[in-house]
């Protein structure tokens, strides 16, 4: 589903982000990338969906190099990705409602269809009965659960994830991760990073592990 | 098609609605550009008028031949004998004196003052059509009928009609240079306000293009946005223009009656208020595509 092969980046001025990172993820997987901060995660989450493009080596999704894709073709690779941001990115300016509407706006669904399709995505985070507030009413875990909601409601195949607890308490947290493993059930593949080590503990699946640019386990 | 219908529509009902958000910066950008644009619609409209009125003056060049007050007839045959044998000359028409005082008394105001005349003060006459229309050719003909016997005057005709008519060309370019000159202004003004807008939705297009949205997705509100403010312009241009030849006409037309005429100041015909209206809209969209063009490529992939 997605592989890496001695990727490595680096950022204009020098620093070197990863340094020949390889590993493969199969569909229907849930992954943990985990290490310090400034280890790299970032910015592997970042190559999956082009947001970076590599320096060298490939980054394959389904088997398409997307470090070579056309500016005009990634936003068609990025519908296919379910994305959680770090900073979550949320429109303050509108309802939790047409937050989540937002990216099937520019896809093929409209009218009573994308509006099923939104509180679908709602009722499956918990949210189905705040989707008239807005996002600044919403608690951290809420918002966090928001955005999930709206990386979900063009039905990927893959979620990716960056920090989704960096700012939550443990029990949100754990809500959190909880949801994303709900997906992973029904064949989504999963993909997350964090640093949080207990949190890694309460759920048995794969962990890779970050130090320096290198996956070191 | 279906959906990209439906993306227009959106797209069409969010430049509306930024409009209705920001009633009073869209009118005034409507108002600066509509004022721009009237300058050269106006200057062309007053063109478009004057080369109505003056459409009847012969461009031709053409000379009138005076001949002494006191020449007698036989002076005047012989004169007119001697220009038949001319062969610069394509034809002539004698205007005996006193043909010429009536002509003069019937023109308008002039009964009174020929009236008070006791004698005739006008003179046999000569008018002539040269074949060549040439300056240099028409000055030396003139020159050769000065030198004729009995001949008082040569008055070269076409001189003032020429005149004019270079006057009217200069205008033209004038109201050219004019109208291009407030198209690029009209451009810089949406490209402006295009910015404005772009930065105040920087989120949402920084969001979108994160989660999949096209270049042309992003672009298309905007396009619609200039598009609409170059169209309120252009009409406001149209009723600018509209309301100031009706205000001008009540003193054109008091000032034609004592000429006798009965000219006004037209307004545009449609076809050209349709070009006026269509000509904004697409510098409105033009002056958008730039600004889009420009954020998009600042932003890069991200």
């Amino acid at each position: 589903m997605i592989s890496f092969s001695a990727v490595a980046k680096r950022y204009p001025g020098g620093q070197e982000a990863l340094k020949s990172v390889s590993f493969a993820i199969e569909q229907g997987e849930f992954a943990f990338i985990t290490g310090h901060s400034g280890a790299g995660k970032s910015t592997l989450l970042k190559l999956i969906p082009a947001i970076e493009r590599p320096s060298s080596g490939a980054v394959l999704v389904n088997g398409q190099n997307v470090g070579a894709l056309k500016r005009a073709a990634l936003p068609y690779l990025r519908r296919n990705l379910g994305l959680v941001f770090q900073d979550q990115k949320l429109l303050y300016d509108r309802t939790v409602f047409d937050n989540v509407m937002l990216p099937l706006a520019f896809g093929e669904l409209g009218g009573r269809e994308a509006e099923r399709r939104v509180r679908a995505a709602l009722e499956k985070v918990g949210l189905l009965a705040r989707e008239k507030a807005n996002p600044v009413q919403l608690s951290g875990g809420e918002q966090q659960r928001l955005a999930i909601a709206r990386a979900v409601v063009n039905r990927p195949a893959v979620l990716i994830a960056d920090e989704p607890t960096a700012n939550l308490d443990a029990a949100s947290a754990v809500e959190i991760l909880e949801i994303f493993a709900a997906f992973n059930q029904v064949g989504v593949t999963v993909l997350i990073s964090t640093h949080d080590e207990a949190l890694i503990g309460r759920f048995a699946k794969r962990v890779l592990r970050l130090a320096k640019g290198s996956i070191v386990q | 098609m279906k959906a990209w219908l439906r993306q227009h529509r959106q797209a069409i009902a969010a430049a509306f609605g930024k409009v209705a958000a920001q009633k009073s910066a869209a009118a005034l950008n409507a108002l600066v550009i509509g004022i721009a644009l009237s300058l050269p619609a106006g200057g062309y409209a007053l063109l478009a008028s004057l080369r109505v009125a003056t459409a009847g003056a012969t461009l031709e060049p053409q000379l009138s031949v005076f001949l002494r007050v006191d020449a007698k007839r036989a002076d005047a045959d012989a004169l007119g004998a001697n220009l038949k044998a001319d062969v610069r000359l394509r034809d002539l028409r004698f205007v005996p004196r006193e043909q010429a005082l009536k002509d003069l008394q019937a023109t308008e105001g002039m009964a009174e003052v020929v009236a008070a005349l006791n004698r005739n003060p006008l003179p046999d006459a000569f008018v002539l059509r040269p074949k060549s229309a040439d300056p240099a050719a028409l000055e030396a003909l003139a020159r050769d009928l000065r030198a004729l016997p009995a001949v008082a005057q040569v008055q070269v005709d076409s001189a003032w009609a020429r005149r004019l008519g270079a006057l009217a060309g200069t205008a033209r370019l004038a109201i050219a240079l004019l109208a291009a000159l407030l198209a690029f202004g009209l451009v810089a003004i949406t490209f402006n306000t295009i910015r404005l807008q772009i930065l105040t939705q920087r989120a949402e297009i920084e969001i979108s293009k994160l989660i999949g949205a096209t270049d042309a997705f992003i672009r298309r509100p905007f396009y619609y946005l200039g598009a609409l403010q170059g169209l309120a312009g252009g009409l406001v241009a149209l009723a600018v223009l509209w309301g100031s030849l009706a205000a001008l006409n009540v003193g054109v037309a008091d000032l034609a009656a004592s000429y006798g005429s009965g000219f006004r100041l037209s307004p545009l015909p449609p076809a050209d208020a349709l070009a006026v209206v269509l000509f904004s809209t697409g510098l409105g969209w033009f002056g958008a595509y730039m600004s889009v063009s420009r954020y998009l490529l600042e932003i890069g992939e991200k």
